[in-house]
């Protein structure tokens, strides 16, 4: 279980405006701002839940993730994970979390990751059979195959961030928080490592917390998603209902064999139109007359029905500022 | 973590550090390279002293102290203190605080690991060196000889713990480096590194006896050389040296206690 109650992380931050003057004035005379990085956050996650934290950069979502991890003392609140408070950083609870961060490292730049492996299972005192065996589930199930004897430098970014998984999680944690994990990644690759987060969850019931930027990471493995903005919680619930909330209805999509007015079309929704195909958003009530209208029509074809992508929802979300209800 | 799971990790943090120690040869070799002053103030003295004494040194006595320092140096040196401080200012220290072992070991055993390949580099030559041409101005005293080794782990404590403190004044400080330049030139001078702590003007070789700058560097060469000691004296000089460890290992930490608190793991 992790519980965050009114958490708040404050930092405070010399400011100073541009130019020689500012430059020597700021030698005697210090300005400091205080930011709010996270402002009062409370959730609770159970044991092998898989959450989502989306925000938009400077939300707070990393700070979160830290404080999580006990890297950040929070400056007032009371964070708990798995019974430990994590800034104390003591072995039971390290032993049982990981933090995999996107833009950094901890694989030895100059060796093969094979030595950082052996490494961390010393570190993290890994019976030598069940560090056997979980290298070989890792590499199974990340095909990490030749990588791990090949020097880290000369590892593609894919390669790179595969054996930063496996090493992240060499001691089995039972607690991931996983910071943008597929950040500069190819198409395949980000699904390969989602692949994996999802199999790992499932075979250790581990828990899952993950912020990226690619809104199809969080779609394909989040259930729940908790949205922070300007170091607030704006939504805490099902990631469907926060779909439905902010952009109710769905987007029909179908491509036009025959001209059909643009006013024609307006009676069904808000059109979007690129050439012959057209997206057209249906309110969920109307969706059932509006589509057998569409099917009817001799005109349409290649016909689908999405919920509107989480991009969109997203977009709309942080641009109007407004908190839908918390579910 | 429990200090028994510590010392079961340790022997493959040391084969970590001399897998690193060995990948990383070149700035290695480098590295050593810039630990040589000993090798030029040797030549300035031992001709000052080509005529005769000087200040009670003559020109067996200079080869002696500055081959011993030459040793002492290449073995304790530590860039502990660049270490640090680049991991804090880039937020990488946030995978070591991750571990469950502290970091202080981690470091430590990486340097320590380095230990016997900068000897194998510093070590046949300059004992060659020291056993034909000063043989005379170094110890006999089987006793003091034992504890040679001792001094030497003091001195490589010391200074290790010295800078992992240092290091740690950028949890504190945006530009701690500048504070290693001074450090450096204190180092030098109060040390023995420069010259013998005898021969600085005076009343600053009184205070030098009894500063921790000593016990890094002139101490084990004291005890190397056997001057003005033996075996009674060496052996107080090596109890204090440990002392001083003691205390600065435990600053040290303490800072790093404090210092972590404010960690702020930028980026990511």
């Amino acid at each position: 279980m992790i519980r965050a109650t009114d958490l708040r992380k404050h930092f405070r931050v010399h400011k100073r405006p541009p130019g020689l003057a500012a430059a020597v004035r700021s030698l005697w005379h210090r300005k400091y701002e205080t930011v709010k990085a996270v402002d009062g956050i409370s959730f609770a996650i159970a044991r092998g839940e898989r959450v989502g934290f989306l925000g938009p950069n400077g939300a707070g979502k990393t700070t979160t993730l830290k404080t999580l991890s006990g890297l950040l003392h929070p400056t007032s609140g009371t964070v708990e994970v798995e019974g430990h408070t994590p800034f104390r950083r003591e072995g039971a609870f390290l032993r049982q979390i990981t933090l995999v961060m996107g833009q950094k490292q901890q694989l030895l730049w100059d060796l093969p990751p094979a030595d950082t492996f052996a490494m961390n299972r010393a570190l993290y005192d890994v019976p030598v059979a069940q560090f056997d065996a979980t290298m070989k589930e890792l590499t199974e199930l990340l095909d990490l195959g030749p990588l791990v004897t090949k020097p880290t430098r000369q590892l593609s970014l894919g390669e790179h961030m595969k054996c930063e998984l496996a090493c992240a999680l060499l001691h089995r944690p039972t607690t991931l928080f996983l910071d943008e994990p597929t950040i500069g990644l190819d198409v395949s690759m980000q699904l390969a490592i989602r692949e994996f987060i999802r199999d790992y969850n499932q075979r250790h019931e581990a828990t899952v917390i993950l912020t990226s930027h690619y809104m199809e990471d969080v779609v394909a493995l989040c259930p729940r998603v908790i949205v922070i903005d300007g170091g607030r919680l704006i939504h805490d619930g099902d990631l469907r209902g926060l779909i439905k909330t902010m952009h109710p209805g769905k987007l029909v999509s179908f491509t036009l064999t025959a001209p059909m007015a643009d006013d024609e079309l307006a009676r069904l929704g808000a059109i979007t139109r690129e050439g012959n195909r057209v997206v057209v958003q249906i309110a969920e009530a109307a969706l059932r007359e509006a589509v057998g209208h569409l099917l009817a029509s001799a005109s349409v074809t290649d016909l689908s029905i999405e919920d509107p992508p989480l991009e969109v929802v997203m977009r709309a979300l942080f641009k109007d500022g407004a908190a839908p209800a918390t579910t | 973590m429990s200090l028994r799971s510590t010392a079961r990790a340790v022997p493959q943090l040391l084969r970590t550090g001399l897998a690193e120690t060995v990948a990383y040869r070149a700035e290695f070799v480098v590295w050593m390279l810039t630990t040589t002053l000993p090798l030029v103030m040797l030549g300035l003295w031992t001709s000052v002293a080509a005529d005769g004494e000087f200040r009670g040194y003559s020109s067996p006595d200079f080869v002696a102290y500055y081959l011993a320092a030459l040793i002492v140096r290449n073995l304790t040196g530590s860039w502990v203190v660049w270490q640090i401080n680049d991991e804090i200012r880039r937020g990488i220290l946030a995978m070591r605080l991750l571990r469950p072992v502290h970091p202080f070991v981690a470091y430590a055993a990486s340097h320590v690991a380095a230990v016997p390949l900068r000897g194998l580099i510093a070590l046949p030559v300059t004992v060659i060196l020291l056993a034909t041409t000063a043989r005379d101005s170094l110890t006999h005293d089987p006793l003091q000889i034992a504890l040679i080794l001792p001094s030497l782990a003091g001195a490589w404590l010391l200074t290790f713990a010295f800078l992992f403190g240092l290091g740690c004044l950028a949890f504190f400080i945006d530009k701690s480096m500048a504070l290693l330049d001074v450090y450096f030139g204190v180092f030098a001078v109060l040390s023995g590194y420069l010259i013998p702590l005898s021969m600085l003007p005076s009343w600053l070789p009184t205070v030098a006896r009894w500063l921790p700058f000593r016990f890094m560097l002139s101490a084990p060469v004291e005890v190397i050389t056997g001057r003005e000691l033996g075996a009674g004296g060496a052996a107080q000089l090596v109890a204090l040296q440990w002392g001083y460890a003691a205390l600065i290992l435990a600053l040290a930490l303490a800072l790093w206690r404090a210092g972590v608190r404010r960690f702020e793991a930028v980026g990511g």
